[in-house]
């Protein structure tokens, strides 16, 4: 995955040195124009997909970018070294008040959706669980499907390895509820699996199992499960529709912060990533376009 | 006679810068393995500083929330082995038997390459077997909860070390004196008796240390053991534990050291548990060289 990044980052220069300015075009002035991207790792392959295609449109600007983290490129907006930070995270009060301390205003656009849709073997008769049953689940309260309406079977849990960020946010936002105060952990015997096709594999073939994973990563032939946030309320599906319309739980929104309203070449690139043909890579990348 | 000497003199400068290449090479492996003890030190100690001991030998592993217990990573580590060595140890000393001692010739000439072959088989290609074919049978064959399991992984290592201690064996066998075969036989021993009561008693040392190899081989082996053990940090205690997910040391370091803060805490107890395991290979190579010892020793005394 690392490598993958790497390789594209590479790609990604060698074909921005190869649209650099010719020294016959004429139009130094505007080849000059630069923009340094960084931040979230969740992001940075839907932000290296935009650079690239970005060179279609506009050859004589140069994007830079890279990961790191979105602690990493909020940092690096407050000390003024990025003109576009990533985030797959809202800025915390602290940040923004260092920022403009250090005379940067940072704004904020939402520039895609994230959803982690729930999985489980397609012979699975469970098809809808709560917030509540989900937190249950992960953290051994709960450890048989009957439980949960289902068939008299162990449940065996899915989930990504530890440092992974949606292993993160999976324990905020589902097995602690959103409960900052909470110090609930995943149940001992989760099984920690390296990669979203370990998971998948594993789904696939195991009617035990009960898995998490970006909905852009999920094959058609797994059953996703509906999610309701209230023990009483509607169940939902992950979808294009129901994570913009904010009735799915399990989404978040991703961001880009610049410095003060943006002006010239980073004003057009965001105008662009906004726009329908860059939406469309949010799509063919497994993410939720926001339009 | 000045270029005669001239040569003398040359050959003799050779010969010297030869010798001392030689002897670097020879020390250059101490050196490194020192250097490497000394790294594995100097990033891993801070960790008794760090966190205290009471959570380092706890029994719970979620570094991000800061609990470092490393007891699960070293009982799943032994548990695969193990497990790995009840498969590997009949299979390989029978291999090696029948190859030394039973098969004729040309099966031999066959089945060594072959074995061999199965020596060379990259581990994350059995990984992939592991995952999309074992682990599913043995979920439906054992009715476990889910195949990946300490006992995927150990039927996996015990087929990478398996090449090892069929080399070694059948090398240690091979160099049993024939006399030995041909004394016991004309006692009127059986193929079997000879085999049981003077070939593998008489090969012993090469034998365990055959084992005792495959055990390094094992403990050390990451790429498989990550993909089908199933990673989670539970506490192994009994046998039974080989029939439920275990989180080993080598997977633990592998998969945690890509995205770990240099310098942090979780990076510190990550080359601490490398320091464990490089202590563990070291005791288990430490008494195969212990036993082959003991047993040259007591050879020499047979024999005066």
């Amino acid at each position: 995955m690392k490598l993958a990044r790497l390789l594209l980052l590479v790609l990604v220069v060698t074909s921005l040195a190869a649209c650099g300015p010719s020294p016959v075009s004429g139009e130094t002035a505007q080849a000059a124009a630069y923009i340094e991207n960084k931040g979230s790792d969740t992001i940075v392959n839907l932000a290296l997909a935009w650079a690239e295609r970005y060179q279609g449109v506009r050859p004589e600007v140069r994007i830079s970018v890279s990961g790191g983290g979105s602690g990493t490129g909020i940092a690096a907006l407050i000390n003024g070294t990025v003109d576009i930070a990533n985030a797959s995270r809202q800025i915390k009060d602290e940040e923004r008040a260092s920022a403009i301390a250090n005379g940067i205003e940072p704004v904020e656009f939402v520039i895609a959706r994230d959803a982690i849709a729930i999985i489980v073997h397609p012979d699975n008769p469970v098809g809808q669980l709560t917030l509540m049953q989900l937190s249950n689940i992960y953290s051994g309260r709960i450890s048989n499907w009957t439980e949960v309406g289902g068939e008299d079977r162990p449940i065996v849990r899915l989930s990504r390895e530890t440092n992974s960020g949606t292993h993160v946010y999976f324990l905020e936002t589902v097995l602690r509820m959103g409960d900052g105060d909470s110090d609930l952990l995943f149940s001992m015997n989760t099984l920690l699996l390296p990669s979203s096709e370990g998971i998948i594999n594993e789904v696939r073939q195991n009617p035990n199992a009960i898995g998490y994973d970006g909905l852009g990563y999920v094959p058609p032939d797994l059953k996703v499960v509906a999610v309701a946030r209230d023990p009483g309320g509607p169940y939902i599906l992950p979808a294009i529709a129901t994570v913009n319309d904010g009735s799915y739980p399990i989404a978040r929104d991703l961001y880009m912060y610049t410095t003060g309203e943006p002006t010239g070449v980073v004003q057009e690139y965001l105008d662009w990533i906004l726009s329908p043909e860059a939406q469309e890579i949010v799509a063919e990348l497994g993410f939720v376009p926001i339009r | 006679m000045l270029a005669r000497e001239h040569m003398e003199k040359s050959k003799n400068f050779r010969e010297y810068a030869i010798t001392r290449l030689i002897r670097v090479s020879g020390y250059s492996a101490i050196v490194f393995v020192a250097l490497i003890f000394f790294f594995l030190l100097r990033e891993g100690i801070p960790a008794l500083a760090e966190v205290d001991l009471g959570t380092l030998f706890s029994t719970r592993w979620y570094p991000i929330e800061g609990l470092y217990g490393i007891l699960p990573l070293i009982t799943g580590s032994l548990i695969v082995t193990v497990g790995a060595m009840l498969v590997a140890v009949p299979f390989g000393i029978g291999t090696a038997v029948f190859m030394s001692e039973i098969a004729p010739r040309w099966l031999r000439e066959v089945l060594k390459p072959l074995v061999e072959l199965l020596g060379g088989l990259p581990s994350v290609v059995l990984g992939f077997l592991g995952i999309l074919l074992l682990s599913p049978y043995l979920r439906v064959l054992l009715d476990l909860p889910t195949g990946l399991t300490a006992l995927a992984g150990a039927i996996l290592l015990g087929g990478i070390a398996v090449p090892t201690i069929v080399s070694i064996a059948e090398d240690a066998l091979d160099a049993v004196p024939t006399s030995y075969r041909e004394g016991a036989w004309a006692l009127g021993a059986t193929r079997w008796q000879t085999i049981w009561r003077v070939t593998l008693p008489a090969a012993r040392s090469g034998i365990l240390t055959a084992v005792m190899l495959g055990i390094g081989r094992t403990i050390g082996e990451t790429m498989t053991v990550m993909m089908v053990t199933g990673n989670a940090p539970v506490l192994a205690v009994h046998l039974n534990s080989l029939f439920s997910p275990v989180r080993t040391m080598t997977a633990t370091i592998a998969a945690e050291m890509g995205e770990v803060a240099s310098g942090s805490n979780h990076y510190h107890v990550l080359f601490f548990i490398g320091m464990v395991l490089f202590l563990i290979s070291l005791a288990v190579n430490l008494s195969a060289a212990a036993i082959v010892f003991r047993s040259k020793k007591r050879a020499e005394r047979v024999l005066s």
